[in-house]
């Protein structure tokens, strides 16, 4: 083995370190509270899979969101019945998600490109639409999926009382700061596996085959179940992430398997950085904590910001930023996204090695001079 | 007949047609052991076709081709690629072929790994020490062919030449039994041109036995021991460079007529 506290190890500790501490650290940004907490940890590991599969292999998929969808569902028929245990209901998800990817794995892998992303798009929209309607018995439909006190939770042997059950973890509640350290904790482990992946060969592997496939089928490897596997844990990790959602607040709609929500998280990965390690979950974190921020923006809001200006150029400067704010925030979205991928294009985390070689450029400039000065003074 | 074990590769009445067009017409090839075999012959004559074959690339029409591997004989008409690969046959393009966003260490690491887990393995915990000797073999490669220093370099940033060194790394580290060549010189200045014929000798010590479909007369009679001639899809003509180049209708469809 490895010695212990090697680079990796240091950066899986420090990630645990500040994911836990997210609601002290993000307390003064107005981001520390449970709800939106919930989201960073969920959509972090949605888009740490994600990053499996496409920041890897580069194979773009479009159809993620169906595999949310499923995770959800099949938690909350864990939880229906069998029990409201949230362990079983995620280890349910994963395992029925695992095949899913599979079967549409199987199929969409036959093509590459932009082809294999059409496929799982067709996937992903027609798991959406048998979701929405002919599957109702299975998913109720538009109304979504929720629990019933008439469920049989067969493992359960205490008596619901007057309310709905809520899910738990051995008898500990899953509401409010639990359910975040939980999904936390299973965020972490997510991540370790993703670096663990990166490292083995099985992720050099990939990695080759997403630089050079050509190469790699006339170098011995037979590049498919490389690839399928690939799709298969990152689809396993959405799965993982729909669970808990689930797990959070145990209710599961149609809607979140549509397209938007497959197109989101590729966003989230480009713009934190496709291929890197961390840059999925600071994408993920920085576009829950904008839709929070903008889309909580109203009318009001504005007219106080734009309070300072004239009469006639405030109502105008407030009907033109009410655009982008409120339920139009996809537009600065959209914005954003075009900024990072003209100007960035290996996202945040290329803006962080950007920065951090211009300071280190500029500290060794002043160095250089100083030890110059040094140099002359000594031989003066 | 000849005694089989003396070949590494037999190519018997192979035939390939695109359409109406006969890109390969009945060819017969026989690659000894050992040998470095020069297939020559004018643009169109069909040699990138033929080297397509032997990989796995094309499925010939008629015809077989029998590889005599380290575990006894293999047809490897209509096997895949990497099936090809794991026999021990490797080869290297045209315009050189590397994983431009590795390092290369990583790029002459990888081919090792396909060869040892090409038929599939997560090893996403396991493997930490076959990874060490894996690392060490790659290191030794790449100091063997003069790319040692560069090692930590991506390897979209080499030159041409160097990129085919690496190249060649790459197949070397799998020690094949066969190693096919399309045009190792394509595109390079004489120098570098030179330098890659010394490799090519120097990994002729292995005892890795070669297949060089090449353009330029030096690199074929600085290297070749036995040449094939190819013009529109037959072999028109076989033997030792010497023969070769004595021989008239070469010089009529190959070299115009001019002089070697």
């Amino acid at each position: 083995m490895a010695q212990f506290p090697n680079k990796d190890h240091i950066l899986v500790l420090g990630f645990a370190a500040v994911i836990l501490l997210m609601p002290l650290w993000l307390q003064p940004f107005g981001a520390g509270y449970p709800d939106l907490l919930q989201k960073f940890a969920i959509f972090g590991l949605f888009a740490i899979g994600f990053n499996i599969l496409f920041g890897m292999t580069g194979y773009l998929s479009f159809g993620h969101a169906a595999f949310i969808g499923i995770g959800s569902y099949t938690a909350l028929w864990s939880f229906k019945l069998f029990s409201m245990n949230a362990l079983l209901a995620i280890v349910f998800a994963m395992a029925v998600t695992g095949v899913f990817a599979l079967l549409i794995g199987f199929i969409a892998l036959r093509r590459s490109g932009i082809y294999f992303s059409i496929l799982t798009l067709a996937f992903a929209q027609m798991c959406y639409n048998l979701a929405y309607s002919v599957l109702t018995p299975i998913t109720n439909g538009e109304t979504g999926l929720q629990l019933e006190q008439a469920d049989p939770r067969i493992f359960d042997s205490a008596p619901v009382g007057d309310g709905l059950p809520l899910p738990d973890l051995f008898g500990m509640g899953l509401t409010g700061y639990n359910g975040f350290y939980f999904c936390a904790v299973v965020l972490i482990i997510g991540f370790y596996i993703s670096v663990r992946l990166v490292r083995s060969p099985f992720g050099m592997m990939l990695k080759a085959v997403k630089s050079n496939q050509n190469r790699m089928k006339y170098t011995g490897l037979n590049t498919r179940p490389y690839l399928l596997s690939a799709f298969v844990i990152s689809g396993i990790y959405a799965g993982l992430a729909g669970a808990l959602m689930v797990v959070i607040d145990p209710l599961a709609g149609a809607e979140r398997m549509q397209w938007t929500a497959s197109g989101e998280v590729v966003l989230m990965t480009i713009l934190g950085g496709a291929g890197t390690l961390l840059g999925p979950m600071i994408g993920a974190a920085v576009i829950k904590y904008c839709e929070n921020i903008f889309s909580a923006f109203n009318q009001g809001v504005l007219n106080d910001i734009f309070g300072f200006l004239p009469d006639g150029i405030q109502g105008a400067w407030v009907s033109f930023a009410g655009l982008f704010v409120g339920s139009g925030w996809h537009l600065t979205l959209g914005v954003l996204f075009m900024l990072i991928v003209i100007f960035l294009p290996g996202g945040a985390m290329e803006g962080f090695q950007r920065l951090a070689d211009w300071i280190s450029a500029r500290v060794g400039k002043a160095t250089a001079s100083k030890s110059k000065l040094n140099e002359q003074e000594g031989a003066e | 007949m000849l005694n089989q074990s003396e070949d590494v590769l037999v190519v018997e009445g192979v035939n390939k047609n695109f359409g109406g067009l006969k890109a390969l017409d009945d060819v017969n090839i026989r690659i000894r052991d050992g040998s470095v075999h020069a297939i020559i012959g004018p643009n169109g004559a069909g040699k990138s076709t033929f080297l397509n074959c032997l990989v796995g690339r094309l499925i010939p029409d008629t015809g077989s081709v029998v590889y005599y591997g380290r575990d006894g004989a293999h047809s490897l008409s209509g096997l895949p690629p990497h099936r090809i690969n794991q026999m021990g046959i490797s080869r290297v393009f045209q315009t050189p072929e590397v994983f431009n966003d590795l390092n290369l260490l990583e790029n002459a690491m990888i081919p090792a790994f396909a060869h040892n887990d090409g038929a599939f393995s997560l090893n996403a915990w396991g493997g930490v020490v076959s990874r060490g000797e894996v690392r060490e073999e790659a290191e030794h490669i790449l100091e063997d062919i003069g790319l040692a220093d560069k090692k930590e370099m991506v390897a979209g940033s080499l030159s041409r030449g160097d990129k085919r060194r690496l190249e060649l790394a790459m197949c070397l580290v799998q020690k094949p039994k066969l190693l096919l060549l399309d045009e190792p010189t394509a595109g390079m200045a004489r120098a570098d041109t030179n330098n890659t014929i010394d490799l090519l000798k120097k990994i002729g010590e292995r005892g890795i036995s070669k297949v060089i479909i090449e353009h330029d007369m030096h690199v074929v009679f600085s290297l070749a021991t036995r040449i094939s001639v190819l013009a529109r899809g037959h072999i028109i003509a076989e033997g030792t460079p010497e023969e070769i180049k004595g021989d008239p209708r070469v010089q009529e469809a190959y070299l115009g007529g001019a002089e070697v």
